[in-house]
């Protein structure tokens, strides 16, 4: 194994690691304050819109609201299976279906 | 060691709650694996990545890096820019997991991945306390992973492009259906649509990959200073 990659791998593995555990660690360890848990009752709806949204809407590094945008258009039935059933597998299957059928018959 | 009082029944709901995960994971892994064999890494080195760094995101960004010369600290310094974004989603969890020993909990949190999480959190009322669920969910989603990446990198090109089944969508509408759970009144329906409005702006007009962690800590603050003033008056 080459040198150079392996020191990369391993400098890699250790700056991802430590944003993983240590606020793990060491929140749980401390009572944390009131309004820092009503704080952190938003991140999760907050990282998943952040994760998300641009996925959806940013084509390269443009703001894309167009019919040739497909995961736009497929993420529309996924948003409404999702609401209507609660389900991951519903959404997840709906979602790769309508790509198909756009990648495929819309082109 | 709690890490050894594993609780099968929450453990087998951890493997159940991960299928949506594995299915991302096994197009985007293989994806992974035939491109960093394209740049020139070994499969052992694809299988070493995989095991210990475990971030998609990241393994794309380090190989493209690697292809345009990058030195390692550049690499490693890119790698911490993009994968800082965790430190909120293990903040988030540390509530639903007081009580366990620093040793299970530095074990769990190593497979804290955007799409881990997503699960987790959303399962999070279900778990409280009980880590074998997670233990569940991650080594399941962390085996996928490894997997997916080192026969991506051994088949080559071999692979045929993961869009013939819909398979690159896999991902993000996993994203939709756990986005959607976390939608529970107007208020959080509000700080979504900030954070989707923030994040593409960041996106669009800030340079590298702070947009996550930027949009989330702003819209976070955001909700929780609605939320004050909501009680208020």
């Amino acid at each position: 194994m080459d040198a150079k990659v392996l020191m990369i791998i391993v400098g890699m593995a250790a700056v991802t690691y430590f944003p993983r555990m240590l606020p793990l660690v060491v929140l749980s360890k401390m009572e944390i304050p009131p309004i820092v848990l009503r704080w952190l009752g938003f991140v999760p709806v907050a990282v998943l819109s952040s994760l998300l949204a641009p996925e959806l809407l940013v084509t390269g590094q443009r703001f894309d609201v167009s019919l040739s945008n497909h995961y736009l258009l497929a993420s529309l039935p996924c948003f409404l299976v999702a609401y209507k059933t609660k389900n991951l597998f519903y959404t997840v299957f709906t979602g790769m279906a309508c790509l198909v059928i756009l990648t495929r018959l819309w082109g | 060691m709690g890490i050894f009082r594993v609780k099968r029944k929450d453990f087998q709901q951890g493997i159940k709650a991960a299928m949506p995960v594995v299915m991302g994971y096994l197009p985007i892994g293989m994806a992974f694996g035939v491109l960093a064999a394209q740049a020139g890494l070994a499969v052992g080195e694809v299988f070493l990545m995989s095991l210990i760094v475990y971030a998609g995101s990241s393994q794309f960004i380090a190989v493209g890096l690697l292809l345009a010369g990058a030195s390692p600290w550049t690499i490693i310094a890119a790698t911490f820019l993009v994968n800082s974004r965790h430190i909120l989603m293990s903040a988030s969890l540390a509530p639903y997991l007081k009580g366990n020993t620093a040793g299970t909990l530095s074990i769990i949190s190593f497979g804290v991945t955007d799409e881990t999480y997503g699960v987790a959190i959303g399962a999070a009322e279900s778990y409280r306390r009980s880590p074998s669920f997670l233990w569940g969910l991650n080594t399941t989603s962390h085996f996928t992973w490894v997997i997916s990446t080192t026969v991506g990198s051994a088949a080559g090109s071999i692979i045929a492009n993961p869009e013939v089944l819909g398979l690159d969508f896999a991902l993000p509408a996993m994203f939709i259906g756990l986005l959607v759970g976390q939608l529970k009144d107007g208020l959080s329906g509000i700080i979504a649509g900030l954070a989707a409005l923030l994040a593409i702006m960041f996106k669009i007009f800030i340079p590298g990959n702070w947009y996550i962690i930027l949009a989330a800590l702003i819209t976070a603050t955001i909700g929780v200073v609605i939320e004050t003033w909501m009680q208020r008056y």
